[in-house]
């Protein structure tokens, strides 16, 4: 027998967009962000664990990654967050015609470090099949590098959308939002990559 | 920093009458929005659920048959899919005890035994036990926690779709013998390049990288339902423990699939472009494999294991009509189940040769880890002290489990031990533990559970009669085949070698496990045909036929499309025992446009209105594009590179909406 219902409120007036921990793609977006957290934090180990076996890091005959390709990046990287934070003001504000303009700005950014990253790929004075040093390097800068570019094609999609009518939906609002804290993200988890690739083999 | 604001840009990016353009059409939406049906008072009962049934059914045909994000359809599949990889895996396990009956076989050589144990152990623990976990789960929390849809239902479609190619892609390609031969664990070096060549190993790696995508996919799409879509009032600290389970089972999933994507991605590396992480010649170690796939590994076992506590919970509070005693006990059981999971690891390597500080510590850890679950165990015994316990199948079920799993803990509390680990390393000593561990701690609370399910699932009970010969038999014939295996053990016979010689003892306990083999197999087949003949022939269930304390039994049996025609509001931790035959509820969500309500993670107080996105074709075409992309690049690492454009269209397509109109209410087409 069914049970009868007691009716014991009302969530009509209820909002269907808000920023931070109620919504529930930042939910998903932090869910995602630890596993690829998880996948880093396990390259690291392998790093730290193959630098154990050698001698001396790079190995004896090895030059450590020429710094210019990949400090470039890293500067560019770190700058972007300025138009990365302006974005998100704009979201959490409404202001259409402000991500309008910023979201492409944001995507010129990425590309303009994609092309950086592959004259990093040029300066790690290694290929990945010369030793286990080699290949953690570039394990380290392939998979940063698939990150780049998910958050970058996520970004254009985004940007596209946001010249539709739809753009001026608050949950729309919402995904630009959560895209540039993902962006935070993706140059914080570089950090210590940067510091990993260019500077550990230096010490 | 700057705040750029509206008025200093706009006018160079937007006229000003198309800010008034804008200004119009919200106040024309706003108008629109009143005129929207919504349950209540004036909006129930029959007409009600007519009209949610009309917009929460998926679209008729195959078309829309591939593209549903109905959490019931995408976890009966998952459930159905993963019994019968079961089966398979169970066909592989006979054919195995067949060779094994008698000494010196000749029935099957030594490469077919290679695959077949490695099939069995990869089927068993990628394609059967976490998706059926999983299956049952997307099925159920939902209804648990008292909502419509699990969050990202599109997603839910993706996961199952991506399991289910990575399961046909290895048994494709054990039909072609090209099944793996590297053991499930595809330990470095045999599974590198130098001692694997050809394409068995990558074919292993390829099936890890489909079921881990699903599986975390999954294991997002549960989380999120669980924090954030469970009915106003359900507390964190009233939350049913099947949901607390699957929410520790989920993050675990979350921390710790990730190392096992990761290494076996270095393993198709090596293999496919010489890189060098496994390879000791150039300064890689094996070892580095072991520590990857055990820091999964072990935690693996536990995301198997908890969803059945999780289960054992359920029963035990329905058939002995009381809470499970001391609830904050339980949850914090599995809470620091989960957190110890991953720090005993290395006690799978004990005969690598570890550091001495490493031995006594993961001893120590290892033994830690029976702390929390004793806890659960003596908290469920309690209950069952000071209930009325009646003992219908599933609770048979449970009570079969809470004597092999004790076994299968004390034998794993023995091996935790180095010196009589480093001596029953290997042999079929281990063998019987993890099967005590896994059968008695997984798969007898999940055959329970789908018995205790079942009316949910299909609105008819199974036969109990028929239900309860198959226990005994299950519960028989699961200790004639495994007990001897602890004597063969004993006796040295090593796991993973295709036979034995005559006159070591060891022919009465390989016998005696052959035959309890055939007879556990007979009791599968037995439970399937009652699921089958139940399914036409069962006594119809009602709603409630357990006199059940949770939410799943609020609603009709089967579920409808739609789960609840109103919102329950839960008041205690056992809403349906408290209910004095009303449900309260809360109205006001949209009955023409799908739509849920998400509440606080912590409170459960209500937060936001939710569109749920439509039946769609996407998940299955990105799923396509994925898995050509997964499979292609066993081949040749080109296949990543050319495969981004596709999988990038396909899940920009997924996302971008199929109209550009503004509506008065967010909907996801």
């Amino acid at each position: 027998m069914m049970l009868e219902p007691h009716f014991t409120g009302d969530v009509a007036d209820l909002p269907t967009h808000k920023f931070g921990p109620s919504s529930l793609t930042w939910w998903g977006i932090i869910g995602f962000m630890v596993i690829e957290g998880g996948f880093f934090m396990l390259t690291f180990a392998a790093y730290f664990f193959l630098m154990g076996h050698e001698q001396g890091w790079p190995p004896e005959g090895r030059q450590a990654p020429d710094l210019l390709a990949g400090t470039l990046f890293t500067i560019v990287m770190l700058l972007s967050e300025i138009p990365n934070t302006l974005v998100k003001k704009a979201a959490r504000a409404g202001d259409v015609p402000s991500i309008r303009l910023l979201l492409p700005v944001m995507v010129a950014i990425g590309a303009v470090l994609l092309v950086i990253r592959g004259f990093e790929f040029n300066s790690l004075n290694c290929r990945w099949t010369d030793d286990a040093y080699s290949s953690i390097i570039w394990a380290l800068l392939v998979l940063h590098a698939s990150h780049l570019i998910t958050d970058w094609g996520d970004t254009v999609v985004l940007a596209a959308l946001m010249y539709t009518p739809v753009s001026h939906e608050g949950r729309r609002w919402v995904d630009v939002d959560e895209n540039s804290l993902y962006w935070r993200y993706v140059w914080l988890l570089w950090i210590p990559i940067y510091l990993m690739i260019y500077w550990v083999p230096r010490l | 920093m700057t705040d750029i604001r509206a008025d200093k840009l706009v006018d160079m990016v937007e006229p000003r009458s198309e800010r008034e353009r804008v200004e119009a059409e919200n106040r024309r939406l706003a108008e629109e929005r009143k005129k929207i049906a919504r349950d209540g008072p004036k909006l129930k009962g029959a007409e009600l659920e007519g009209r949610l049934d009309a917009t929460w059914r998926r679209p008729p045909g195959i078309i829309g048959w591939l593209a549903t994000v109905d959490h019931k359809e995408i976890g009966r599949r998952y459930i159905v899919t993963a019994l019968l990889f079961l089966a398979l895996g169970g066909v592989l396990a006979l054919a195995m005890r067949l060779q094994l009956a008698r000494p010196d076989s000749t029935l099957i050589s030594a490469d077919r035994y290679n695959q077949l144990f490695t099939m069995h152990g990869s089927t068993m623990m990628f394609l059967f036990a976490v998706p059926v976990m999983e299956g049952v789960a997307v099925y159920i929390i939902p209804l648990m926690v008292g909502t419509r849809s699990t969050a990202f239902p599109r997603l839910n479609a993706f996961s199952y779709y991506m399991y289910l190619f990575g399961g046909l892609m290895l048994w494709f390609a054990f039909a072609l013998n090209v099944g793996p031969d590297i053991g499930w664990f595809a330990y470095t070096p045999l599974s590198g390049p130098q001692f694997s060549p050809g394409k068995r190993a990558d074919i292993w790696a390829q099936m890890i990288t489909f079921t881990e995508v699903a599986a975390l996919s999954a294991a997002v799409v549960l989380v999120c339902t669980i924090l954030k879509c469970r009915a106003p009032g359900m507390t964190l600290a009233r939350m049913p423990l099947f949901a607390w389970a699957m929410l520790v089972v989920a993050v675990m999933i979350i921390f710790s699939m990730p190392a096992i994507a990761l290494t076996s991605g270095m393993l198709i590396s090596d293999r496919l472009v010489g890189t060098n992480f496994f390879n000791a010649a150039e300064h890689g170690d094996a070892l580095l494999w072991q520590h990857l796939f055990w820091f999964f590994g072990h935690p693996e076992v536990y995301i198997i294991f908890l969803p059945a506590t999780g289960f054992v919970s359920v029963i035990i509070e329905t058939f002995c009509r009381r809470p499970v005693f001391a609830h904050s006990v339980v949850v914090l059981a599995l809470i620091s189940t989960g957190i110890l999971a991953f720090g005993l690891w290395v006690h799978h390597m004990f005969a690598t040769g570890l550091p001495r500080v490493g031995y006594s510590f993961y001893t120590a850890a290892s033994m830690s880890v029976s702390i929390p679950t004793g806890l659960q165990i003596f908290c469920w015994l309690a209950t069952m002290w000071d209930g009325r316990p009646r003992f219908p199948v599933p609770m048979l079920y449970v009570v079969g489990f809470i004597v092999t799993f004790v076994i299968g803990g004390l034998t794993g509390v023995m091996v935790a031990a180095v010196p009589l680990d480093l001596q029953l390393h290997d042999t079929y000593f281990v063998v019987a533990h993890f099967h005590y561990v896994l059968i008695g701690g997984a798969v007898f609370p999940l055959l329970g559970i789908l018995t205790y399910w079942f009316p949910k699932f299909t609105g008819r009970m199974m036969n109990d009669t028929l239900g309860k010969v198959t226990f005994w038999m299950t519960f028989a014939g699961f200790h004639l085949t495994f007990f001897p295996m602890h004597w063969s053990g004993l006796l040295g016979m090593p796991r993973r070698v295709y036979t034995y010689p005559a006159g070591l003892g060891l022919e009465l306990p390989n016998l005696i496990s052959t035959l309890g083999s055939f007879v556990l197999g007979t009791a599968v087949v037995l439970f399937v045909v009652n699921g089958l003949v139940s399914l036409y022939r069962g006594a119809i269930a009602g709603p409630n036929p357990w006199g059940a304390a949770s939410l799943e039994w609020a609603t009709a049996s089967p579920p409808p499309v739609y789960n609840f025609a109103h919102i329950p509001v839960v008041e205690s931790s056992t809403p349906l025992w408290d209910s004095d035959g009303e449900l309260p509820v809360v109205t006001g969500l949209r009955v023409d446009d799908k739509e849920i309500l998400l509440t606080t993670v912590v409170a459960a107080t209500p937060d936001l209105r939710e569109p749920v996105p439509a039946a769609s074709l996407w998940p299955l075409i990105a799923a396509i594009a994925v898995g050509i992309v997964f499979v292609a690049s066993i081949f040749s690492p080109w296949a990543l590179a050319f495969g981004l454009l596709p999988c990038g269209i396909a899940f920009a397509a997924w996302f971008w909406p199929k109209d550009l109109k503004r509506t008065p209410e967010p909907v996801i087409i």
